[in-house]
């Protein structure tokens, strides 16, 4: 089974970064809302594997193992 | 209004039970002659044990109610003698649409797959299943089947007792008491059985109030289920049409918590409403108003002693996946041929365990499932809402959010993992036939193999050699023998034996497969016959 990858794994985190953040520029709060939880659906379904999700979702959490 | 409703089916008549010196002792007494108990007193009558049915009332349930019958229940009704009257009655569907605001997301095949005798689907008006049921039961017994059916036949008071129950019963001709080795209480949601009883039956009340109606209409929709969540016409609620016979459209609004249940049934509240929906053009009638509100729950135990619960009065669920009185049939069909056992003692007392067992198992997968798509259809909190709308949005574009789409999680038979009637599998077969499942149909010629396995223990072979009858005690096992030549449509090896070369079933008189291997093996399957008829 895989697990989370939890160390840097985005190549250019800050040209991510930067495009997450203008995806959301001039955005009311509840539109920015709804295009967060379309991302996240959309990455889950890339992800696919139901225990690194459920792993995600932990570490979204913030829990320490 | 429908004439169905007014003749009564099953009228009162004086019956020897009430003029007996001292009350007469049935094998098994049904209480109630809805569609559960009518489908228990067949499937008991057909195995020649006898059985008699006690309704406060004297005629067909009012309204459409339950109009959604799936492929299991067809084929349970085709044991039962009249699945093709079904049929022959009911709208097919298999497809549907689902809506979000004003648009069309998404259409769906129910059933992409081919090769069964049964359509995934039909709807047809519970009056008219009640109806079917009641001819065949009236058949039986112009054949000599030992079942009756007593209308107007109120039980008052139970007593129950180590071998028996003991029943008071009020008639328009007064009281009289009357005795059965077996009780099945087949008396809906609110079973004054259960209440006579004293049995619990907690669960979880949805704070949602529905208003369904039933509209006569010549209107050219095609026989799909449409859904739709938060329409124009029914604002931050759901939606849902579905056609059924003599151009009945059953239409279900959500109406949220907060309302007026009896100024929201006015028809000069619901015409405007409907209106709305169909379209100012389109003229119709409305035949049938009622609003409900759901729980979901069930006993702890479908079993007091001598007293079974079936259907509504053991298990309530949402109404979203047609889950109700299809899996009130699952329950008959699952607790009769274990009961014709115990009665003829080829099986211990304790068989009936499994039925609480395998049934709870049931009834809890279908509160789960029911109980999701009601969080789905009905968000709890603000992120459940967006997160809602953003699986609808992205399923417009995208195929990936479908299967998250839940406006209800079409009824699909339960598998009995871990029941203790199941031998381990020994098959490296498709996991859709593993011990516990109900048996897939598959087409044979002009033939289905359904029909050849009802009502009895039956050993499967395909490509596999095996005696032509094994007996294990009282019980007979006949062998049917296939060959996956038998299929030109590869759907038996689909389904039987994936890459397996070969392998040998046993199978239930329910359909479901208590054990499976390879080859034929004498010992694997006498004691698999006896642990599926409770003896281990």
């Amino acid at each position: 089974m895989a697990d989370l990858i939890l160390t840097p794994n985005i190549e250019k985190a800050d040209d991510f970064y930067a495009e997450l953040l203008a995806a959301h520029d001039h955005m009311a709060k509840v539109d920015s809302d709804a295009l967060n939880a379309r991302l996240v659906l959309v990455l889950a379904n890339h992800i696919g594997d139901n225990a690194v999700l459920a792993q995600a979702i932990d570490a979204a959490r913030l829990k320490t193992t | 209004m429908n004439k169905i409703f007014e003749v009564p089916l099953y009228a009162y008549e004086r019956s020897p039970d009430q003029d007996a010196a001292t009350p007469v002792r049935h094998k098994v007494i049904v209480i109630g002659a809805g569609p559960v108990g009518l489908a228990a007193a067949i499937d008991l009558a057909q195995q020649d044990v006898e059985v008699v049915v006690l309704d406060d009332d004297d005629k067909v349930s009012f309204g459409s109610r339950a109009i959604c019958f799936s492929q299991r229940t067809l084929d349970i009704a085709d044991r039962l003698g009249c699945g093709q009257n079904l049929l022959e009655k009911g709208v097919r569907w298999d497809r549907g649409k689902v809506f979000f605001d004003d648009r069309q997301i998404y259409e769906f095949n129910l059933q992409p797959d081919e090769g069964f005798a049964n359509p995934a689907f039909i709807n047809l008006q519970q009056y008219y299943l009640e109806n079917v049921l009641m001819n065949r039961l009236r058949a039986l017994q112009a054949e000599g089947a030992p079942v009756q059916i007593h209308g107007r036949n109120k039980v008052e008071a139970i007593g129950t007792h180590d071998d028996h129950v003991r029943l008071e019963v009020e008639t328009p001709e007064g009281p009289y008491t009357v005795e059965a080795d077996w009780l099945i209480a087949c008396d809906g949601a609110k079973s004054p059985t259960r209440r006579m009883l004293g049995i619990d039956f907690d669960g979880r009340v949805f704070e949602d109030n529905f208003l369904i109606a039933d509209v006569i209409m010549e209107a050219d929709f095609p026989s799909e289920r449409w859904f739709w969540f938060d329409p124009p016409f029914n604002r931050g609620q759901s939606a849902l049409l579905h056609k059924q016979p003599d151009n009945v459209w059953r239409i279900d609004l959500q109406l949220g918590w907060d309302i007026d249940k009896e100024s929201e049934k006015r028809p000069e509240n619901v015409i405007p409403r409907l209106k709305e929906m169909l379209g100012e053009d389109v003229e119709f009638q409305l035949e049938w108003v009622s609003i409900y509100t759901f729980q979901c729950r069930r006993m702890e135990s479908f079993r007091r002693g001598r007293a079974i619960f079936a259907g509504d009065s053991a298990h309530q669920v949402s109404p979203f996946g047609a889950r109700g009185a299809n899996s009130g049939l699952q329950d008959i069909d699952n607790l009769c041929w274990k009961l014709k056992l115990v009665l003829d003692g080829d099986a211990p007392e304790s068989l009936l365990d499994s039925y609480d067992f395998e049934r709870i198992q049931g009834a809890d997968e279908n509160i789960r499932k029911s109980g999701r798509s009601t969080d789905f259809i009905t968000p709890k909190s603000d992120m459940s809402r967006v997160l809602r709308d953003a699986v609808l949005d992205l399923s417009e574009h995208y195929e990936f959010a479908r299967p998250m789409v839940n406006s209800g999680r079409l009824s699909e038979p339960c598998t009995y993992d871990g029941s203790s009637l199941n031998s381990a599998d020994a098959l490296d077969g498709p996991a859709q036939t593993r011990p516990g499942s109900t048996c897939p149909d598959v087409p044979l010629g002009d033939d289905f193999l359904l029909p050849k396995l009802a009502g009895q223990f039956t050993l499967l072979t395909i490509d596999a050699d095996a005696p032509g009858m094994l007996q294990e005690d009282e019980t007979e096992v006949r062998r049917l023998a296939l060959s996956v030549k038998d299929d030109m449509t590869l759907a038996l090896k689909r389904r039987y034996l994936g890459d397996a070369p070969s392998a040998v079933y046993l199978i239930r008189p329910d359909q479901h497969v208590a054990a499976r291997r390879g080859t034929y093996e004498e010992n694997a399957f006498r004691h698999a016959i006896r642990r599926a008829s409770g003896k281990e």
